[in-house]
């Protein structure tokens, strides 16, 4: 049996969740021929019509005591879920919220484990790829002595399964919970600035390569006469140069412009994430190994400012 | 206000690593080791909280052979009060829950207020070995933390959530949390506080100082590495040569394309 964490947040299931049903799906089969998927969250059974996928043979509803994701709660319903139904694998996303419990649950049960996985398959137990030496390599893992793996799935890395089948049957599972740990006190938007990097066409984007705070201005001229508009990579915005509002990535915005132009971004996981679906990537990084070449369409091994420079001529 | 902040020595690939051990391990003359990003962040946090104390320690430790001892000293000269390095040759590719059980193992006798952790390290980029920590030591704990605010044994945290959205939660200590870039601005040591590192006490134990043995440390293993690779290339991009000028002009093209397609 392979068991789906699902992730919901504020009443919505988030979209990793059903990349991780067709990634479940495609090991159904191999593991044993059923797939459920548990949600853990106030109003759990209202969420079966989002999961109507088919394949899927039941939804384990656990009711929390919690009006949002509690961390040690959601490890408490996970532990006791995989203690009840035996599951050979539980999937889960590589997401913050799992983060925060994912290998809590993995060190307690003593199970198979690994994170941030972007494909797996199945010889007598599952085998997950993931990255290493910050993506530069790949590794191939096993979990020799486990009977039961728990995987954290990178967003992204499966497309999501269509939840257009019949409703799957929702079965209720009780957990007693301990009193939380931790207290919520209110969910707030990162600052938002006058500028949606979501909405244009064309982004000029930004990041460590730049070397300084004052070669910021350069580079907001430089994207005034292409006509594109400035973007940054998460290092920028942590340096306090530059605001939240136009960081490209996990933790900042997802971004689809026709064209994305980055100019010394070395593209770690978490920034590819926000910004891989773009049209036409183009890249320029003195790194001739950065990741970001991995995804960008065009790639251009040469130092930022060199063509930054020669770039302004072109554009009148 | 005692603070342990568990770090690490990360791995850098310079261009002409090469694969070793029937690839499953990188040749040591193609690393470069440095000091996780992620941790310098969290010592910074963990120095400011004991400084805003008023008094209180700082205790760096690691999972390292000796190729992170420079790292321990970098956060002894930046203002850990002490540094302990783990390391046993069984450790040699351990997995984050391997890692974890031997951190959780020297961390319990310290029996700090708080214990911070990167939410990552910039190498193998788990994410995952924190939060392990704090399930073996039975702490409270919150991932990526990117504000934390202490007051009376309570500490009100920012969560980064995904897509710019934050959570403010309460945690009581002693906890765990895992620190996100950003959280402040790490400091940098002086050249005095560099010098001085080496005469600031560095403890290197095995693992029968914190009463593990390798089979204990096998046995919390989650995964074994089959092989590396490096990635499929001809996915990859289309590589624009020649002098700076020639790459722009080309970038010219294919955007002045794109955009009017």
């Amino acid at each position: 049996m392979i068991l789906v964490i699902a992730e919901t947040r504020r009443g919505e299931l988030r979209p990793v969740t059903l990349e991780l049903v067709t990634a479940a799906l495609g090991l159904k089969e191999a593991a044993g021929g059923r797939v459920a998927v548990a949600v853990i969250d106030a109003d759990a059974s209202s969420f079966a019509g989002a999961l109507a996928v088919a394949g899927v043979d039941e939804v384990l509803a656990v009711s929390a005591s919690t009006p949002h994701f509690e961390a040690h709660h959601t490890q408490r319903a996970v532990e006791a879920l995989i203690e009840a139904e035996q599951p050979a694998l539980v999937l889960l996303g590589h997401t913050i919220d799992s983060m925060g419990f994912g290998s809590a649950v993995a060190a307690r049960l003593g199970l198979g484990f690994a994170s941030d996985v972007t494909a797996v398959s199945w010889d007598g137990g599952p085998i997950a790829t993931r990255g290493a030496y910050g993506g530069k390599l790949v590794a191939e893992l096993d979990f020799p002595g486990h009977e039961r793996t728990l995987l954290t799935v990178r967003a992204g890395a499966f497309d999501p399964a269509d939840a257009a089948g019949a409703e799957p049957a929702v079965r209720l599972f009780d957990v007693a919970f301990d009193p939380p740990l931790t207290e919520h006190i209110e969910f707030r938007e990162a600052a938002t600035g006058d500028v949606d990097i979501t909405k244009a066409d064309f982004l000029l984007s930004i990041g460590r390569g730049i070397e300084d705070k004052d070669n910021i201005a350069q580079f907001e001229e430089l994207a005034e006469r292409l006509g594109a508009t400035l973007s940054v990579s998460r290092p920028l915005v942590d340096a306090g140069w530059m605001s939240n509002a136009r960081q490209v990535g996990q933790s900042g915005k997802t971004v689809q412009p026709k064209v994305y132009l980055a100019l010394g971004i070395s593209g770690a996981v978490q920034h590819l994430a926000g910004m891989q679906k773009a049209d036409t990537i183009i890249a320029v990084n003195t790194d001739p190994d950065a990741p970001i070449f991995g995804v960008a369409h065009y790639g251009a091994v040469a130092d930022l400012f060199d063509v930054a420079e020669a770039l302004e001529q072109h554009f009148a | 206000m005692k603070v342990v902040v568990a770090v690490k020595a990360v791995a850098a690939l310079d261009d002409e690593a090469e694969l070793v051990d029937g690839d499953t391990a990188v040749d040591p003359d193609g690393l470069e080791w440095d000091l996780n990003e992620w941790d310098a962040f969290s010592l910074e946090e963990a120095l400011m909280l004991r400084d805003a104390a008023g008094d209180g320690e700082v205790v760096a430790l690691t999972v390292g052979d000796e190729e992170a001892q420079d790292s321990l000293l970098a956060c002894l000269a930046k203002g850990a009060d002490r540094a302990v390095r783990i390391w046993d040759d069984a450790l040699e590719g351990a997995d984050p829950l391997a890692v974890a059980r031997v951190l959780a193992a020297a961390i319990e006798p310290e029996a700090p207020d708080l214990v911070l952790c990167g939410v990552q390290s910039s190498d193998a980029v788990n994410g995952a070995t924190g939060v392990a920590v704090a399930a073996h030591l039975g702490l409270p704990h919150v991932a990526v933390v990117k504000r934390l605010e202490l007051e009376a044994g309570v500490a009100t945290v920012e969560r980064e959530l995904e897509g710019g959205l934050v959570e403010v939660l309460r945690i009581r200590l002693p906890a765990l949390m895992t620190i996100q870039t950003g959280i402040n601005e790490p400091r940098y040591a002086t050249l005095r506080a560099i010098k001085q590192a080496r005469d600031k006490p560095l403890s290197e134990l095995g693992l029968d100082d914190v009463g593990l043995d390798a089979a204990r440390v096998g046995a919390a293993a989650g995964a074994r590495l089959r092989r590396l690779r490096h990635p499929e290339k001809g996915e990859g991009a289309e590589m624009l040569d020649g002098s700076p000028e020639d790459v722009a002009a080309r970038i010219a093209d294919i955007v002045k394309e794109r955009m009017s397609a």
